[in-house]
């Protein structure tokens, strides 16, 4: 049996991608690296719904529908969030989310 | 030889094909965490996603695989490339990180990662009684208009509001409104 025949295989692989993700929303101060790594969270989700697409689904489509609408998704949030860096960095003349602390009690 | 000889298969091309494509996301979404420069983030997050792209390819769906390189890779990297440009210059020294954060931030993912593993692990995965076989672009378009048209037309408003609102919040005050 072939390696790239297993679901598991993609599981994991997600799951690294994921973990990978998590730990750069966690670590970095970037505003811009954060996007990054939620890109890289939001793409652990889409090999998963495609892994299951390929191997479990009754109507192998509708994952690669649901793919699609995740990317748009991604598209929508990532313009939403650039703007608001810019907008962020213009006010604040930084972009490190440790200096954006305005609404701090 | 014999080594070789099995390499040497379809099989075997294959694989090694596959793991090349795994190892080029991997690395790619390691770039895209642990580098410094803000560019060189950039950069592995395009490997990263060409990675998937190739993903993709394997699970059956070239498709998808080539919207993913058009709108991820095409698009949403060049819009932060933009973003970089217009925010933060990058000769700026940036501050050293403190160790303790970032252990936090391991330990964090870390366990996240051991539960989900261990979730995988331990799951028995059954596939549907009955599977369709239509993996055709024409089915994808089919559903898009049909059973998912709905979600489609909520997906397509969605991206013109965030379109008026990237607008409106990055104009910032300036003009006469």
């Amino acid at each position: 049996m072939l390696v790239f025949n297993h679901l598991e295989t993609y599981l994991y692989l997600a799951l690294v991608l994921f973990a990978i993700g998590l730990y750069g929303v966690l670590a970095r101060r970037s505003l811009i690296a954060i996007l990054i790594s939620v890109e890289l969270i939001l793409n652990a989700a889409s090999i998963n719904f495609m892994a299951f697409n390929r191997f479990l689904a009754p109507h192998p489509a509708v994952g690669q529908v649901i793919t699609l609408f995740i990317m748009a998704v991604a598209a929508a949030e990532a313009a939403i969030a650039l703007s608001i860096i810019v907008a962020v960095y213009r006010k604040l003349k930084s972009i490190n989310i440790e200096h954006a602390t305005e609404l701090r009690g | 030889m014999n080594f070789l000889g099995s390499f040497l298969t379809p099989q075997g091309v294959a694989t090694a094909a596959f793991f090349m494509v795994v190892g080029m996301t991997i690395v790619g979404a390691l770039i895209a965490v642990a580098a410094r420069n803000i560019f060189h983030n950039v950069l592995g997050l395009v490997l990263a996603l060409i990675g998937v792209a190739g993903l993709f390819l394997y699970l059956n769906s070239p498709f998808v695989a080539l919207m993913e390189i058009l709108i991820y890779v095409g698009a949403i990297c060049i819009a932060i490339c933009f973003a970089i440009m217009l925010s933060e210059p990058m000769y700026l020294p940036r501050p050293p990180r403190k160790l303790t954060k970032i252990l936090g931030a391991a330990a964090g993912a870390g366990l996240i990662f051991v539960f989900l593993f261990l979730l995988t692990k331990k799951t028995t995965w059954v596939p549907a009684a009955q599977r369709s076989t239509d993996w055709s672009v024409t089915t994808i378009g089919h559903y898009l208009l049909t059973n998912y048209a709905l979600i489609f037309e909520v997906v397509s408003l969605l991206l013109l509001v965030a379109m008026l609102g990237a607008i409106v919040i990055a104009r910032g005050g300036r003009g006469s409104s």
